[in-house]
């Protein structure tokens, strides 16, 4: 009977209220102990770490091709970024830079992860705020993604694509005219959902005015993506320091003043329109030959080469178990990920092991917002707020 | 044989008897067909929110064969031996597409077994009742949910009267001169229900939820009664039977097209009707507590609401309330506002002097069609529409719709006061 004490105010004027670790509105198993003064919150504290899953220690204990797989596990939503993100800071310690089809690729799939996991986000959203059918439009949409996915790399959802210093497998024949037909039907999606919700006068009363987060706040508490840009700070790491050639392509980054709940769906469905643009621009300029880095170390060996030469057969049984000799050092990369800057920090004493890895993530730095943002709300609007933010615990509590 | 039919005739010949006779029958009927539609409007609701989000829903279960051999059928494969009977051998396409269509497993009824199946199973499921409740309140909460709506129903007409030799039979359960009122009385009690449920779990997402309800429920009550008082007006009766015999004379409220509902005070009356039919249609929403009012539950911040903590069939209780309250609802908005079980266009005269009882089958199958219609229209905006946030609902209630309905019924007046 312990959680039922009223711990917050003896004289019962106030009550404790705890959402989650097992809510709809919690998207994870984030924990928020609030207190309410009615339906108005009065405080908010918000307990992570349910899903921890001591990565960080992990990427102490394997090689730098081993922790691939976890990076699946982080930001659960958009894998692939993840991957990527990862497998370019590990290139960047080495000083690798990957041929011009391999960065094209890892391009490609960057974006669609992006744009599954904004559809993912506004769809939830919508159903956050009682939208059911909008979600599932939207969900749609994200399957789409998974099964270009699977025909990618060969797995739906933990796509575990790169390696350090390329990927497992160059793309598939034919793929970029699928590629190119679910780009016009995520459109077409984007204009549905923004009728059925954007110009809905019950969903801009539910969100307009609320969450409001000043430049400054979003600023103080590490925001980055979308949240931060809806909040009328324009900066895109793609933009700013590109990595995988970014540059080339042309996109805009959409930027909302206002920073609430409606201006950051906004620019998540505006995110997607852009993913489109580039998607279509990658495919368009797709340039030919390899996707590894071109070196005699370090990478993998072609199966077929292996089987047949005694050097390659080395050299696949070197990577496999010590992968690459990396330098001692330690370098900072951080990418543009669907849900924000997602950094990682390598500290290398040489070898195939990293001495220390520390992972910056975006929603972690996100969600340290709620106890100044959530007071003086409503219950009701706890839903709206989360769903804006368009977090992911597995990210957040890594 | 004659002994039988004199007692038969003496019996329904004493008034009370016939009374009492015909309004049971009709009773039997009202349930079994409000019960009937508690299970098909669940059906309904998710077969359209399949079909608007363009997957199939509930399409598959079916009458199991192996409920045959429960009731002692020795048939082991019914479709192998029928179609030997008929001599279609199994390769053929036909047998291919019975196979298809699951014939050898089960009698397909496009998932209208899934309600009952869900019903039962729910029938079936472990009851908790959680240590730290009020038992009496917890077990009297679905009760109150579930009575109301089924009460209220009895007033509201399903077909126009009959003269049999014996009397005249009027179609609805009770004929009473204060219907719509009645209706608001008891279905106003099922606030007592969601309040009790919330308040004797003692648990805080459902108590909110209690909360919630109670304060929704009471302020849309008051817009609710207030925006048909122009009807009342120009009905001129609280009779819902005669209501709706004024509407089958002079054309639906909504639709004034024969009769005396051509005139000019019919048409200006229109604007006034018309508000009274957009309000009291949100007040019927908010008052089934259906999307986009079921603050009570919004799973998003309170998890389930008020019946966070039943299960089993006390959880039914709750779910089938909610439905039979939409039931009702639609069933009373097409008795005020588009003509009961009237046919319209002057039939139903036409069809009653032919036959009476062949225009009663007809007029209730005109109000089952309607109510049909209007259960397709609460759904759809169920699925279409996002959830209000609870102040924004109270702000609704109490400083738009309270005033509008009250310069409507003013607006209603003068209109019938200045044009003739």
């Amino acid at each position: 009977m312990d959680y039922l004490k009223n711990d917050a105010d003896d004289r019962g004027e106030l009550v404790t209220l705890n959402v989650g670790p097992s809510h709809p509105a919690t998207h994870g198993v984030l924990r928020l102990k609030l207190v309410i003064d009615g339906e108005e919150i009065v405080s908010c504290d918000p307990v992570i770490g349910y899903l921890h899953r001591g990565m960080e220690k992990i990427a102490e204990n394997c090689h730098y091709n081993q922790f691939v797989t976890y990076t699946d596990r982080m930001d659960y939503l958009a894998p692939m970024s993840n991957n990527i993100a990862y497998a370019c800071a590990v290139e960047k310690l080495l000083g690798w830079e990957l041929p011009e089809r391999g960065q094209a690729i890892r391009v490609l799939c960057c974006e669609l992860s992006r744009i599954s996991s904004c559809f993912l986000g506004t769809g939830v959203y919508a159903m956050d705020t009682g939208a059911m059918t909008a979600f599932l439009y939207a969900f749609e949409e994200k399957e789409r993604v998974h099964n270009l996915y699977e025909q990618i790399c060969g797995a739906r959802f933990t796509s575990s694509y790169t390696r350090i210093g390329g990927m497992t497998r160059d793309l598939p024949k034919g793929i970029e005219k699928q590629i190119l037909d679910f780009c016009d039907s995520a459109l077409r999606t984007v204009d549905e959902m923004e009728k059925l919700l954007l110009h809905n006068k019950i969903f801009i009363d539910r969100l307009v005015g609320v969450g409001v987060i000043t430049k400054e706040m979003a600023l103080q508490n590490g925001m980055t993506g979308n949240n931060l840009r809806a909040s009328g700070v324009n900066r895109d790491l793609r933009k700013t320091n590109p990595y995988l050639g970014y540059e080339k392509y042309e996109f805009d980054v959409p930027v909302a003043e206002e920073g609430d709940c409606y201006a950051r769906f906004q620019v998540r469905m505006e995110e997607i329109r852009q993913s489109v643009r580039i998607i279509r621009q990658v495919i368009a300029t797709m340039p030919g030959g390899p996707i590894w880095v071109q070196l005699d170390k370090g990478i993998l060996p072609r199966k077929a080469d292996a089987m047949q030469g005694i050097e390659e057969l080395i050299r696949q049984f070197m990577v496999t178990t010590e992968c690459v000799n990396a330098p001692a050092g330690q370098v900072y990369f951080a990418a543009e990920n669907p849900k924000g800057e997602l950094g990682f920090f390598l500290d290398s004493q040489g070898g195939g092991i990293a001495n220390r890895l520390k992972m910056r993530s975006p929603s972690y730095c996100t969600l340290s917002i709620l106890p100044e943002l959530l007071p003086g709300h409503l219950v009701s609007d706890v839903g709206a707020i989360l769903g804006s933010f368009d977090f992911v615990q597995g990210e957040c509590d890594r | 044989m004659d002994a039988i039919i004199n007692w038969y005739n003496d019996l329904m010949s004493n008034e009370i008897w016939f009374y009492l006779i015909h309004t049971l029958l009709k009773l039997v009927l009202m349930f079994a067909v409000i019960l009937a539609f508690v299970v098909l409007s669940v059906w309904i609701e998710r077969r359209v929110a399949g079909w608007i989000q363009d997957r199939p829903g509930p399409n598959r279960a079916g009458l199991p064969l192996f409920l045959l051999e429960r009731f002692g059928s020795k048939e082991k494969q019914p479709l192998k031996n029928w179609l030997h009977f008929f001599g279609i051998p199994e390769t053929c396409w036909i047998a291919k597409l019975c196979t298809w269509l699951r014939l050898d497993r089960e009698i397909p009824c496009w998932g209208l077994i899934q309600p009952c199946l869900d019903g039962g199973k729910l029938f079936l499921k472990q009851e908790t009742t959680p240590s730290y409740v009020r038992k009496f309140y917890f077990i009297l909460a679905p009760m109150l949910v579930l009575g109301p709506p089924l009460v209220a129903a009895a007033v509201v007409p399903f077909a126009s009267e009959v003269n049999t030799c014996y009397g005249n039979i009027s179609m609805c359960v009770a004929n009473l001169d204060i219907g719509p009122l009645w209706i608001f009385a008891i279905s106003g009690l099922s606030v007592y229900g969601l309040t009790l449920a919330g308040w004797s779990s003692n648990s805080k997402f459902p108590f909110l939820g209690g909360l919630r309800a109670t304060a929704q429920l009471i302020s849309y009550e008051v817009s609710m009664g207030l925006s048909i008082i122009p009807l009342l007006m120009m009905f001129g009766t609280l009779n819902l039977q005669q209501i709706v015999q004024f509407q089958a004379d002079n054309g639906w409220t909504l639709l004034p097209l024969w009769g005396e509902g051509l005139g000019w005070q019919r048409w200006a009356m229109m604007l006034p009707l018309g508000i009274s039919f957009i309000i009291f249609v949100t007040c019927v929403f908010a008052e089934a507590n259906r999307t986009p009012f079921d603050m009570a539950e919004c799973e998003t911040d309170l998890v389930a609401g008020y019946h966070a903590e039943y299960s089993s069939m006390k959880f039914a209780s709750f779910f089938m309330g909610e439905y039979a309250a939409m039931v009702i609802g639609s069933a009373v908005v097409v008795t005020l506002f588009l003509g009961g079980w009237s046919i319209g266009f002057g039939a139903d005269a036409a069809l009653a002097a032919y036959s009476e009882w062949l225009a009663v089958l007809c007029q209730f199958c005109m109000f089952v069609v309607k109510l049909l219609a209007f259960i397709f229209f609460f759904v759809w905006v169920r699925w279409t529409l996002p959830r209000f946030r609870w102040d924004q609902v109270m702000k609704l209630g109490w400083l738009y719709f309270l005033e509008i309905t009250v310069a409507n019924i003013f607006l209603a007046a003068a209109i019938m006061y200045f044009i003739k």
